[in-house]
């Protein structure tokens, strides 16, 4: 379809503002522009049939079933759409004085409460505007704790093999350097490595509970206590909360510090990307690092600062807060509770199909499947099964993660898909196993139904082309 | 149910027995008795949609509306034409995840590569990115663009806006990067011997906190003769209007991109833009969509330069971000679709002239004037006494008033405001002030 650049023409528009009623007054010459920006020139009619256009060629939660690992895609709640859409929300100005943002003040108070207590935690800042953002304050909460106490030799962050991408990287913006610590042959982090790779240069363990192959670290007393004897402090990832909302929290295994997703565990919607929002909890002792704002305050004592302009992505945190009066008590484990069930219920289906876990037994949340097998014996990757549930309107689960196991594919299915969603997905899992077999070169070449085929990749990054460019005259 | 679980009970022991378990402690068999809940987590009870809908609503009109705000300082209140917001609360786009799997998410891959081509006419840059959390993270990127191993030092503009400042030197804490604050002159900034070798960059706003112009192209000259790179952050609302950073010398430009369509909303989402030079694209950090073909030769979008990103280089990679603003960025770029090169132009005038007016009549009263010389754009700082009995003073009549700072009132007038608001305003100051003619 075309870019909206080239539905523009000259001289369209739409009239948008009253003419001016004071007296006129031009940009200085010496700062004014000289060419004016090539922005579309387009009535109001086509611009709204060009994004109805866009919004045809997208894939959201509202079109079909959304199983992406780690991504916790469930339904998003529309009554938080409407509240975030209230003008005594959207009106107010950041910088309002105190006496004049009560509700502001006390969406912000019952939100951190709550998740305080879901997550075990003493304290909570709603500042980090996405899930890596809270990663790395968190991390810097670390950071300052060992460094107010002059125990500056902790430089190194313990990081599993199986962590998301985001923990290392964020390691690195903190200052840490980064040391791996396998994984054993269950999936679960190797006791004894941990163990060997714990010291005085330690300055703490991220660790994501259910882990990213879905399984909970059972062992994960003794995993937080060999790392606070050796002086370090234990992060908790929150990207799988949503298996153990309600059930076990965090600050009860011993964490210190830990960050969520209120656009994957509280049902806030994912916007093609974002905005997020990546609230960090801690234990008292670290609540004098937390951040806080030059222009708002709230800072703690000693605080690292800010990472962002003002409080929050306030109204993702609005719609976090009305998931959660919804929920209440008790259904905040009822709802991990169906998320734990519908994952164990899909795989045992897929296993039952004759796909093979990367680790048998129960799973929490979310579960990977090794399409290793079926590569060495018809050449079909876990991309071309992917790609053939997209004919099927299914979104593909998450595609080679975790690294540790080869020719990955991470289901979630969340707790908001009916049984006969599960169902349906299985069989046409099963279907592809069966044309896999069949006729492997079919696959290859899927999708077949989407407005496009398989884009080339190598080329778009090798010669990148990451604007319009304009015909010439 | 409240919970949104579409299988009824029946159903779900139904699951249960099909995997046969018995129930919840079952499922979570590897969970420790130790930290396994078995009560309540100390929440209220669950509601009822219409109950939260009214306790939503109830805190919402907690809050003081304002029907004018001449108050910016990082934030401001535009006009929003209505298929902005219709447009960009479709469900499709609002629910989508990042657009990993490119053959069902054109949509949005595209909308973003539309956004990158308005960023990069709007700046004169020529790459841009698909959005950071907003202008303060933008810039505090900026500068970990620039840092190598022979320059760890970067320049702040002290007149850019406190919390820019305040995050940046939060992520230099981290990369270990020294920042030193360039200080102020009559407003604006005063770069005399502060670039050295060890500087990696200058950052400078501009319009900037004060709202005054700076003098772009002299600032870039004196960051690059030091061999720093130039990074200037600025209101994308002003580049209708103002010279592209690209023109007086920016390596990289970045911003907030809040004003483009984006409701103030307590500070956030807001959006975060960054834009910068063939030369150093691939150092930008996040998300960027790139042109490419499918099989049969068709025209397709997909995330591009993935190299440089958290999940395939882990510890190298050049930043930490996965989620971004691309929904905001989506709202900017109807925005910008609906003012078109025009309509923005009329804006950037608007709040020029509207600002100057108000200024100009403001400093009518006795002992009213404006505290720097300099030229600004559509912020200024006056000297006024009592500036307690000034803001009250509005408020009573539903107008919030410039930020108080140390130096005096930060006022903002965009093209929203009405002469007769702005009249209004000036009446009030007046006789708060005592001053009767």
């Amino acid at each position: 379809m075309e870019l909206i650049f080239e539905r523009s023409r000259p001289g369209r528009g739409t009239d948008l503002l009253p003419p001016l009623d004071v007296p006129e007054c031009p940009v200085p010459e010496e700062f004014a522009r000289k060419n004016a920006p090539r922005l579309p020139e387009i009535g109001e009619s086509d611009l709204s049939r060009h994004y109805q256009a866009l919004a045809r060629r997208a894939f959201g939660v509202c079109d079909g079933f959304y199983p992406l690992g780690s991504c916790t895609m469930k339904y998003n709640p529309k009554l938080g759409e409407d509240m975030a859409a209230l003008p005594g929300f959207t009106g107010i100005h950041p910088l309002q004085p105190a006496h004049t943002i009560r509700g502001c003040q006390l969406a912000m108070a019952q939100t951190e409460y709550a998740l305080a207590r879901i997550t075990g935690m003493d304290r909570v800042t709603l500042q980090p505007a996405a899930g890596a953002h809270g990663e790395f304050t968190g991390l810097l909460l670390i950071k300052a704790y060992h460094v107010h106490r002059g125990d500056t030799g902790r430089t190194v962050i313990l990081v599993p093999d199986s962590a998301h991408g985001t923990n290392p990287a964020s390691a690195t913006m903190a200052g840490f350097t980064v040391r791996n610590i396998p994984s054993t042959a269950e999936g679960l982090v190797d006791l004894e490595a941990l163990k060997a790779a714990c010291g005085p240069d330690t300055a703490g363990l991220m660790l994501t509970n259910p882990n990213t192959v879905g399984l909970f670290e059972r062992d994960i007393l003794a995993i937080t206590k060999i790392v606070h004897e050796a002086g370090g402090l234990v992060y908790y990832d929150g990207a799988n909360l949503n298996a153990i909302m309600g059930v076990a929290r965090p600050g009860d295994m011993g964490f210190d510090v830990c960050h969520l997703n209120l656009h994957k565990t509280f049902a806030t919607p994912h916007g093609g990307g974002g905005p997020g929002s990546g609230p960090v909890g801690c234990k008292e002792f670290l609540a004098p690092f937390m951040p806080g704002s030059a222009l708002c305050g709230n800072g703690g004592e000693h605080s690292i600062g800010q990472v962002r302009a003002f409080h929050a992505n306030f109204l993702v945190v609005v719609k976090a807060l009305t998931y959660l009066m919804r929920l209440g008590n008790s259904r905040v484990a009822e709802a991990a509770q169906g998320a734990v069930l519908n994952a164990n219920y899909l795989k045992h289906k897929l296993e039952e199909a004759g796909y093979t876990a990367a680790f048998p037994g129960l799973c929490m949340h979310e579960f990977v499947l090794t399409l290793e097998g079926l590569k060495k014996e018809t050449g079909v990757s876990a991309l071309d099964v992917a790609k053939a549930m997209l004919d099927d309107g299914i979104h593909p689960p998450t595609m080679y993660f975790p690294l540790i196991v080869h020719e990955a594919l991470m289901f979630e299915p969340t707790e908001t898909e009916a049984p006969e969603t599960l169902d349906r997905a299985a069989e046409v899992l099963a279907d592809i196993l069966r044309r896999a077999k069949e006729d492997p070169e079919a696959l290859h070449a899927a999708p077949h139904s989407t407005v496009v085929g398989r884009p080339d990749e190598t080329a778009a990054a090798r010669h990148p082309v990451v604007r319009y460019t304009f015909p010439e005259g | 149910m409240g919970g949104y679980l579409p299988a009824a009970p029946e159903e779900r022991r139904r699951q249960y027995e099909a995997l046969g378990l018995s129930g919840p402690r079952d499922l979570y068999r590897d969970v420790p008795d130790e930290v396994y809940i078995d009560g309540p987590l100390d929440l209220p009870e669950p509601k009822s949609e219409l109950a939260v809908r009214r306790a939503m609503e109830n805190l919402a009109a907690q809050n003081v509306r304002f029907s004018t705000i001449l108050r910016g300082a990082g934030a401001y209140d535009h006009y929003i034409p209505a298929a902005v917001s219709r447009i960009a609360s479709k469900e499709e786009f609002v629910t989508a995840y990042t657009p990993y799997q490119a053959e069902i998410s054109q949509g949005v891959l595209q909308s973003i590569f539309e956004f990158q081509t308005m960023i990069c006419e709007l700046t004169g840059m020529d790459a841009s990115n698909a959005s950071v959390y907003d202008g303060a993270s933008a810039a505090a990127e900026g500068v970990a663009m620039c840092r190598d191993r022979n320059r760890t030092k970067a320049v702040v503009s002290g007149a850019a806006h406190p919390d820019v400042i305040a995050t940046i030197k939060t992520y230099c804490f981290g990369a270990g990067t020294e920042v030193v604050v360039a200080p102020v002159k009559d407003g604006r900034t005063d770069l005399t011997g502060l670039v050295d070798d060890q500087t990696a960059c200058v950052y400078i706003q501009q319009p900037n906190f004060y709202g005054l112009l700076e003098d772009g192209a002299a600032l870039a000259q004196m960051a690059h003769e030091g061999g720093a790179k130039l990074i200037a952050g600025v209101n994308p609302i002003t580049l209708g209007v103002l010279e592209p950073p690209a023109a007086w010398g920016a390596d990289i430009a970045v911003g907030e991109g809040q004003p483009l369509g984006l409701p103030l909303s307590w500070g956030g989402p807001y959006l975060g833009f960054m834009a910068t030079t063939h030369a150093m694209m691939r150092k930008l950090p996040g998300r960027i969509v790139g042109e490419t073909t499918d099989k049969d030769g068709n025209r397709a979008f997909v995330l591009t330069m993935q190299a440089r990103e958290q999940h395939i280089r882990r510890e190298k990679a050049s930043s930490n971000i996965c989620s971004n603003e691309a929904l905001c960025a989506l709202t900017a770029s109807v925005y910008l679709s609906m003012m078109g090169p025009g309509g923005l132009k009329q804006v950037g005038e608007q709040c020029y002239a509207k600002a100057h007016y108000l200024a100009s009549e403001l400093c009518k009263l006795p002992g009213v004037k404006l505290h720097f010389p300099g030229p600004f754009f559509h912020e200024f700082v006056t000297d006024l006494p009592n500036h307690n009995g000034v803001l009250s003073g509005l408020e009573a009549k539903g107008i919030l008033g410039g930020l108080p700072l140390r130096d005096g009132l930060l006022w903002c007038v965009t093209e929203k405001q009405t002469k007769a608001e702005l009249d209004q305003t000036v009446a009030i100051v007046k006789e708060v002030l005592g001053i009767w003619n």
